[in-house]
């Protein structure tokens, strides 16, 4: 019997691909059938782009035959977050108000996407504007976690995280606000990287939080993470939050790491992102996974960080009034949906608020009425301009404690996926999801979820890494250590320890 | 700091331009004075003597060379809007009757 392809590793795959044992076309037929059979219950995808992405692959397969040069990953199957602009393929953000929405132009990423020659499978699912931690905000319905079926596959990522963890694409492109590509990564057992602040550009990310966001790798493998955020990092004159460094090596660092030797390497453990509220199981994971380090030759070192108490608050008022401004060009006029007021004269004014009206879901109107009042007359000191300073003593706290430690280390999420609806009536509670998350994007810094193991009600954990801006390099290595010692023990990946899902043929 | 009322919600979606419902509004004015009051938090260590940060990573003059390049197809672009008209986007009187 054949290899089943959708079970490699991206990094398995590209090998396979370039040493023509198995051609594009083969590959993305693979992963087409494989979301064909398991995407109806998970529902990680939003849309399918068979054609296109089969054209790719095919285009790929003649330019390897031809002996022309072509991208490692080339011919490697994709999927994109819907919140990324695809020139010629539909792009919704999960919301009803961009509803078949098709972009005239690509992102950034995606044209490095497309000249690598990686076929694009199609757009996965994610909460409306990527606000929200279970990917039950979405306009087009719940995306399913694939370790059970009735629960969340974490946000606002889901869908690229399921569709990753589901072996119906070995790669996807997340986007992380407050941990909306680690959070999805920690419940659904896969690995998630949010980069250095303007690492990968925005160029085309429809935005929610210009001063938050960040796109970056999600995938079954830190080796894989650092292959795709090789390919989408650089500097990108049309974002002019692009960083202008040199890229740094990112697969040398993650195949250096997984020699499983960490000599010489301090981690702090972040003593305010753990205990009260944190699921004992997460807890237990968590440790085991230093206890690895430690064997490693890590020195692991406990820090401080005392206003990250605060960060949920600040995030919570810095990403609404971002985003109320950014959604404002949401108006009915130039794209997407437009609706006209059922009475009195249908003015722009009263047409763009019969629109929105119509075309928002709930969480999105809560987050942009909080950004309006944050930002308005007489409330904008109190709140926007304190949640602003919260954010420079979030960064000196990150600051100081880089001074001890050479990564931090926390669990990704409090606890293990929880069951789709639990938390949907209280905005709040789903909030917390991302307590340990948001820091990093507060700071810019770049942070990785790999999976640690799982919970004692069989769910998957997730291991944080956070390191220094501009030195996303120590996540790969040390991440790339931690999930060799971790396989190790486990005889395998953890996600081969996941229900197989019944496939519909 | 003050509480967000049913009036004050309604004042600020008008001001985003977003139409509710009345039950929408009353569940939103409920939720989001228990949000308000939870991230008022901020004040108590926002003191005067912390400088505000909007950025994570500062860049200051960033140009890039002003090259023409290509613009958007035209017909791509307005097969996304709500209307169009002689290839431009159509759009409801910007002013109201006694404007």
């Amino acid at each position: 019997m054949s290899t089943d392809l959708t079970r490699l590793t991206a990094a398995e795959l590209s090998e396979r691909l370039a040493s023509r044992e198995v051609s594009a076309v083969e590959a993305t037929t693979a992963h087409l059938d494989r979301i064909t059979a398991v995407d109806g219950p998970v529902h990680a995808f939003l849309h399918v782009s068979a054609d296109q992405a089969l054209a790719t692959a095919a285009d790929v397969d003649a330019r390897r035959s031809a002996g022309a040069p072509v991208h490692p990953l080339a011919g490697v199957p994709i999927a994109v977050k819907d919140v990324v602009v695809t020139r010629g393929l539909p792009t919704t953000a999960g919301s009803a108000i961009l509803r078949d929405w098709v972009p005239p132009y690509d992102a950034t990423l995606v044209q490095k996407i497309k000249s690598a020659g990686l076929p694009i499978l199609g757009k996965t699912n994610m909460d409306e504007f990527a606000m929200g931690s279970s990917t039950e905000h979405s306009a087009y319905g719940n995306t399913h976690n694939p370790w059970d079926l009735d629960r969340i596959p974490g946000g606002s990522g889901g869908g690229s995280a399921a569709a990753v963890a589901a072996y119906e694409a070995p790669l996807a492109i997340g986007t992380d606000t407050g941990g909306s590509i680690r959070q999805p990564a920690a419940v659904t057992g896969t690995v998630g990287v949010k980069p250095t602040y303007g690492s990968v550009s925005r160029y085309g990310l429809i935005a929610l939080a210009s001063s938050l966001d960040q796109a970056g790798p999600v995938t079954r493998t830190v080796l894989d993470a650092a292959l795709l955020h090789q390919l989408i990092a650089g500097h990108d004159p049309l974002d002019s939050t692009s960083l202008p460094d040199e890229v740094p090596d990112y697969v040398a660092a993650a195949r250096a790491g997984a020699s499983g030797d960490l000599r010489g390497v301090r981690v702090g453990v972040i003593r305010e992102l753990q205990g009260d509220g944190y699921q004992p199981g997460v807890l237990a994971r968590f440790n085991e996974s230093l206890d690895l380090l430690r064997e490693a030759g890590a020195e692991i070192v406990e820090v401080s960080c005392p206003h990250f108490q605060y960060a949920l608050a600040a995030y919570y008022l810095i990403l609404p009034a971002e985003a109320s401004s950014n959604l404002a060009k949401f108006d009915g006029m130039r794209f997407g949906l437009r609706v006209e007021p059922d009475h009195g004269p249908a003015t722009a004014e009263r047409v763009m608020a019969a629109t929105r009206g119509a075309g928002f879901g709930d969480e999105v109107k809560r987050r942009i009425i909080l950004g309006t009042y944050a930002l308005s007359a007489g409330y904008y000191d109190a709140y926007y301009g304190s949640a602003q300073k919260v954010r420079t003593l979030i960064q000196r706290d990150f600051t100081a404690a880089f001074e001890q430690a050479d990564v931090l280390v926390s669990p990704t999420a409090p606890t293990t996926a929880f069951r789709l609806g639990e938390k949907l009536d209280d905005p709040l509670a789903m909030y917390l999801n991302d307590v340990a998350t948001i820091p990093a994007n507060l700071a810019g810094v770049p942070g990785m979820s790999l999976p640690s193991g799982l919970s004692d009600d069989g769910l998957p954990v997730g291991f944080q890494v956070l390191a220094p801006a501009r030195e996303d390099a120590r996540l790969y290595r040390v991440g790339g250590a931690l999930e060799a010692l971790l396989e190790q023990s486990w005889e395998g990946p953890l996600l081969s320890r996941a229900p197989e899902l019944e496939e519909a043929r | 700091m003050s509480t967000l009322s049913r009036d004050e919600v309604a004042r600020v979606a008008a001001l985003a331009r977003i139409d509710l419902t009345s039950v929408e509004l009353d569940r939103l004015a409920g939720e989001l004075d228990v949000i308000v009051q939870s991230v008022a938090r901020v004040a108590e260590i926002a003191t005067p003597d912390v400088p505000a940060t909007s950025h994570p990573l500062p860049l200051t003059n960033v140009f890039r060379a002003d090259e023409p390049v290509p613009p958007l197809d035209r017909d791509e672009v307005l097969a996304g809007a709500p209307a169009a008209q002689e290839g431009k986007f159509a759009v409801p009187q910007i002013l109201g009757e006694d404007a």
